[in-house]
Parts: C-alpha cells; sequence; structure tokens
C-alpha cells in the first residue's frame, strides 16, 4: 500500500513538473548517488595499490593497506527553512573488493536549494542498536562485551615496525567502550557528520565524495603505528583519536548534475 | 492471440516439478540474507530426492566403487575423517576434505578451500572427472544414468527430460547439498532461550570474542552470524613458506599466496582433521597454532595478532574453555539425521 501512496506521489509530482514547464518554481523528484573515491595526500588509490608497502604515514611509518572497508548512513539533505530529507538506507563501501563504491538511495530528492547535505561515518547510537541481515552476513557486528552495534571502519594493513619486520595493523573504528564485558559503558560518540556543504539541486545529482585514507594518521597529531596498531577495538582512547583523526578525512570533490 | 496461444502451449507442455522450500531455521532468518538459490535450478522434492540418490551412488565414478559420501560422510558432518581423501586408484589428495553443510549461504559462491569454482551446481562437476578422485567421464556417467533401471524416471520426475545430461546431474546433487542445514547445536539452542551453556563455555564463547583474546570473530564471525565463517580466503599463519598456493594459484596474484577458505566452525567434533591439508588432529592443536604458533610470512593476514610471538598466548584454562565452547557449535542431529 505505502508503496502504490508513493507511486501515486511520484506520478502526480512528474505530472506537475511536465504541465509546469514555464514556471520557475517547478518541483521534481531526482535521484542522487554518492560515489566514494580514495587517495594517499592527492594520489588516487584503488585496490590494485593494495598488499604492498608504498604509503608513508605523517609520524613516518612505512604501510601498506589489504583490507578497507567503511560504513556511511543517513545522508541528510536541510533546506534553508529547517527542513530534512533523510535518505533511506546505509552503504558498506568496500575498497578491498571494490564493491559498494557508488551508492544511489531509494529515496526521491525534490529539486532546490539545500543549506548542506551531511553523512554519517558510521551509525548514530540509534541506527547503530537495530540488526541489519546485510551487515551481519558480512562479519561486519562488533561483539556484546565491545558494546555491540556494528563496525564504523576496518582499515587492515602492515607496516615496517622499529626492528624492520613487517606487523599487522588493524584501524577498526568502532563506537568507543570502556568496562568491555557483561555491562560495558560508552565515554563519547564516536560516529560523526561529515558536512558536504551548500548544493542547489536541479536534476539528478551525483555527489564524487574522496576519502584521503593518509588523514587518518595526520591530524590533530601523528599516529604512531609502533604504538597503536592492534587490539584497537577495547581501547576508548584509540577510538577517541579515530574520532578526531576522521574529522577531515572525506572531502566532497565534484558535483555532477 | 499468438501470444495468449503460445503461452497456453508453454503452460501446458512445461513440466513443473514440485516445489520445495528450503527449510530456513529461525537464527538464520532472523540475522543474515536469504540463501542463494539459482533461478534455473529451483528446489523440488524430486529434485532433492535424485540429488541425494546421487550422492550416495558410486555410480558416478569410472568403477562404480566410490560416491560423493565416501569422503563426505554424514557421521562426519559430510567430510573425511582421514586427512586426506583417496580416490578410485587409491591416490590420495593433496587437501583435507570441505565439510558440507549450510552451503547455500555462501553468498559469493566460491567453492573449494581455494575458491577455483563458482557455484554449488559447477562445483559438483569437478569430483567426477579429477583423475584423482572418480576418474570417469561425463560422457560415461550419462550412459551408466540413461542404461540405469531407474535413474531415467527420477529425471523425468525432477527436470521434465529422461535425457540425462551432466547439467542435470549437477543441478540435482546441488539442490540436495543446500538441504545440508545444521542449526540445531547447544549455542544455537542457547540464542533461542532454549538451553544453557556452562561457566565454561560461556567463558569460551567471551575468548572467542574478546579482540585482547581470541579474537576469532573477525574471520568466523559471532552469535549475529550463524554461519560461524566469513567464506573468504585467508592465511593464518600456517607456514612461513608455501607448497600449496591456495587462492595465488587460481588468481595469480603472489598477494594470495598461502590463502584459504575460513571453514565453519560449526560440527567441530565430527570434522577433525583440521585446516585445508588436515595437519591438525585435534582441537587443541588449532587453539595452539593460534596462541603459540602462528608463522609469519608476507600474505598472513594483517588480523593475525601477536605473530612475533607465534600468537595471542590464551591462558590454559582460556583454551579449555575455547574448546568447550566450540564443541558446543556441533550439532548431534544434523549428523544422525541426514
Amino acid at each position: 500500500m505505502k508503496r502504490i501512496v508513493s507511486l501515486i506521489f511520484v506520478f502526480l509530482c512528474i505530472g506537475l513538473t511536465s504541465c509546469s514547464e514555464d514556471n520557475d518554481d517547478k518541483v521534481s523528484l531526482t535521484n542522487v548517488t554518492f560515489n566514494f573515491s580514495h587517495n594517499w595526500d592527492e594520489i588516487p588509490i584503488t585496490n590494485s595499490d593494495f598488499n604492498t608497502i608504498k604509503f608513508t604515514n605523517a609520524h613516518g611509518n612505512q604501510l601498506s593497506i589489504e583490507r578497507l572497508r567503511y560504513l556511511i548512513s543517513k545522508i541528510t539533505f536541510y533546506k534553508i527553512d529547517g527542513s530534512t530529507t533523510v535518505l533511506d538506507g546505509y552503504n558498506l563501501v568496500d575498497v578491498t573488493n571494490n564493491e559498494n563504491l557508488s551508492f544511489t538511495p531509494t529515496t526521491f530528492l525534490t529539486t532546490g536549494s539545500y543549506s548542506d547535505v551531511t553523512f554519517t561515518f558510521g551509525f548514530n547510537n540509534e541506527d547503530n542498536s537495530n540488526n541489519y541481515e546485510d551487515l551481519n552476513s558480512a562479519l561486519w557486528s562488533v561483539p556484546a562485551i565491545l558494546g555491540s552495534g556494528y563496525h564504523y571502519m576496518q582499515l587492515d594493513g602492515k607496516f615496517l615496525n622499529k626492528t624492520g619486520t613487517e606487523q599487522g595493523f588493524n584501524y577498526h573504528a568502532i563506537r568507543a567502550v570502556d568496562n568491555p564485558g557483561a555491562n560495558p559503558t560508552f565515554p563519547q560518540d564516536t560516529f560523526f557528520n561529515v558536512s558536504l556543504g551548500a548544493i542547489t539541486i536541479s536534476n539528478n545529482a551525483t555527489f564524487n565524495i574522496e576519502m584521503n585514507i593518509a588523514k587518518w594518521f595526520k591530524n590533530p597529531k601523528t599516529w604512531d603505528l609502533n604504538i597503536l596498531n592492534q587490539t584497537l577495538m577495547p581501547n576508548s582512547a584509540a577510538q577517541i583519536m579515530m574520532f578526531e583523526y576522521g574529522q577531515d578525512v572525506f572531502n566532497l570533490k565534484t558535483v555532477n548534475q | 492471440m499468438l501470444f495468449c496461444f503460445s503461452c497456453e502451449n508453454e503452460s501446458i507442455n512445461k513440466y513443473v516439478a514440485t516445489p520445495s522450500k528450503l527449510s530456513i531455521p529461525k537464527l538464520f532468518e532472523d540475522n543474515i540474507l536469504a540463501p542463494i538459490i539459482p533461478v534455473d535450478n529451483p528446489q523440488t522434492i524430486e529434485g532433492v530426492a535424485l540429488g541425494k540418490k546421487l550422492f550416495f551412488d558410486s555410480i558416478l565414478s569410472v568403477n562404480n566403487t566410490q560416491a560423493c559420501a565416501d569422503c563426505h560422510a554424514p557421521e562426519n558432518a559430510f567430510t573425511d575423517s582421514d586427512r586426506f581423501s583417496d580416490g578410485v586408484d587409491g591416490i590420495l589428495g593433496n587437501r583435507n576434505s570441505m565439510p558440507l553443510f549450510n552451503l547455500a549461504w555462501n553468498y559469493d559462491e566460491k567453492f573449494f578451500w581455494d575458491g577455483n569454482t563458482f557455484s554449488l551446481e559447477h562445483q559438483a562437476f569437478v569430483p567426477v572427472t579429477d583423475p584423482i578422485e572418480m576418474k570417469s567421464t561425463w560422457t560415461e556417467v550419462e550412459q551408466k544414468l540413461e542404461q540405469h533401471p531407474e535413474y531415467p524416471l527420477l529425471f523425468e520426475k525432477a527436470f521434465g527430460t529422461s535425457k540425462i545430461d551432466s547439467t542435470l546431474v549437477t543441478k540435482a546433487i546441488a539442490q540436495f547439498e543446500r538441504t545440508l542445514i545444521s542449526a540445531n547445536s547447544k549455542f544455537d539452542r542457547f540464542l533461542l532461550g532454549e538451553g544453557e551453556l556452562t561457566p565454561q563455555e560461556l567463558n569460551g564463547f567471551n575468548v572467542f570474542m574478546d579482540e585482547t583474546k581470541g579474537d576469532c570473530f573477525h574471520c568466523h564471525g559471532s552469535d549475529k552470524n550463524p554461519l560461524w565463517t566469513d567464506n573468504i580466503f585467508h592465511n593464518n599463519g600456517l607456514d612461513e613458506t608455501f607448497t600449496d598456493l591456495g587462492l595465488g594459484a587460481v588468481t595469480g596474484d603472489p598477494a594470495d599466496n598461502g590463502k584459504f577458505k575460513s571453514p565453519s566452525l560449526r560440527n567441530l567434533a565430527f570434522t577433525a582433521p583440521y585446516m585445508h591439508d588436515g595437519r591438525f588432529t585435534t582441537i587443541e592443536d588449532v587453539i595452539n597454532h593460534y596462541s603459540e604458533g602462528l608463522k609469519n610470512s608476507s600474505t598472513i593476514d594483517p588480523l593475525m595478532k601477536k605473530v612475533a610471538q607465534g600468537g595471542v598466548g590464551l591462558s590454559d584454562k582460556d583454551k579449555v574453555d575455547l574448546k568447550a565452547f566450540l564443541l558446543s557449535l556441533s550439532d548431534h542431529d544434523f549428523v544422525k539425521n541426514n
């Protein structure tokens, strides 16, 4: 029934649009697509760059990337009048397997001016408490003793440690948790919203978003993999650091429409 | 009119076997995506029955001495208790037979330890003609089945034709294999609120889920995924150099050398020996490997912890408890009823 109502609404809108070509205030429904690309300080990266120690982070650690997956959710368009449109769904970007690098939510968006567009890195706490069959199937969940919910990101690879030996690292972002066990507590939220800025949507739009992976190690300090490399999920201080370092990793490159 | 005519003709002539929906366990239904069932090979009562008969019938082998079930025995959760299985000529393979259950939930549909075959139907093609397994040819198998007193009628019932070919044989076997669903372990019943775990098993589960201890969940899943595998390929630190390249031999990518599929941890009570080459005879051996026995190599998975120290270094108590938890994933009904 919901679907029928939605379809009627779509047809009505299409009808209105086509009947009012001379009307400057016309509103139509569009699809928006979000493409995700990745770079290391402006040098583009795909999974073909994985598995080789070829990157150097701001601290000077030489490293490789072997696995990169991350979750984005709650894409929200804000109008100047305060109203918002939240696009349905979430997207698990899987760079390792070249999957879900493009995401087109099923929700239609009306054309017009928006004062901001945001998405959430990870899940907010409410969404994080739901059960998602696709994410469970992808082994994306977080153990109950670590607070349940889901990973926000898995960035795995190897770095050359102080002895020059390759050593694994697991930069796994989750909701920061203290007191792992039966009654975990949460010191602060570690999901964050990424602002893409104001936009006027006139047609189907494609947002090209890039992640600078190097920035996960760069700001506000420099991340030393010799100190923080593995077992970071139960380390709330490390999780809060990831939250801080992640604030400027995403950037809106272009919008095509 | 013509359209109606042709539709009518098709509906009259097309044989349809009796649909048979997979019985999906509640924990699967609640937590993971639906199983993969190809549109060109739906589950049917007749197809499953035919597949089961073929699975247990040595007619598929060159000299009628070996059935699928010889290396995939029900009492062993459809694997072989021998480290390596021998074929019709007594020649041993170089990998341990894989157990067969919950195969319809292998979402990437990559089968075998190295993922060399896509889809369950294609997997069933391989052993029949493998020279060190059944060593037959499909022409021979098709002829034997067509001359058999029962099979032509069974194929007719399952697929609407008595013209038997390899595609239909493998479709039937795949249908049967998809019915091999294991979801009634002690731990399953615990999750469903139908049973209790011992304190030892509960602590073992915590060791499994604790990133500072076992950290098994990143590859083998959790209570949120009843498959207990990611069905993905990893180098889990078995060797410093590789005699068997695993996934690397399939992809040709050196970064995949030494990678093999994570097996499900269900039914370990029945599936020894363990690992792709069956090198470990006991669960203790497996736990000791991850605790103290890791070997470094260029493709070792970064999820392997404390490689320089040999592994995560579990205490004796945690090892015992982890084993108790792992055994709670064994489904005794599954091996009795299939």
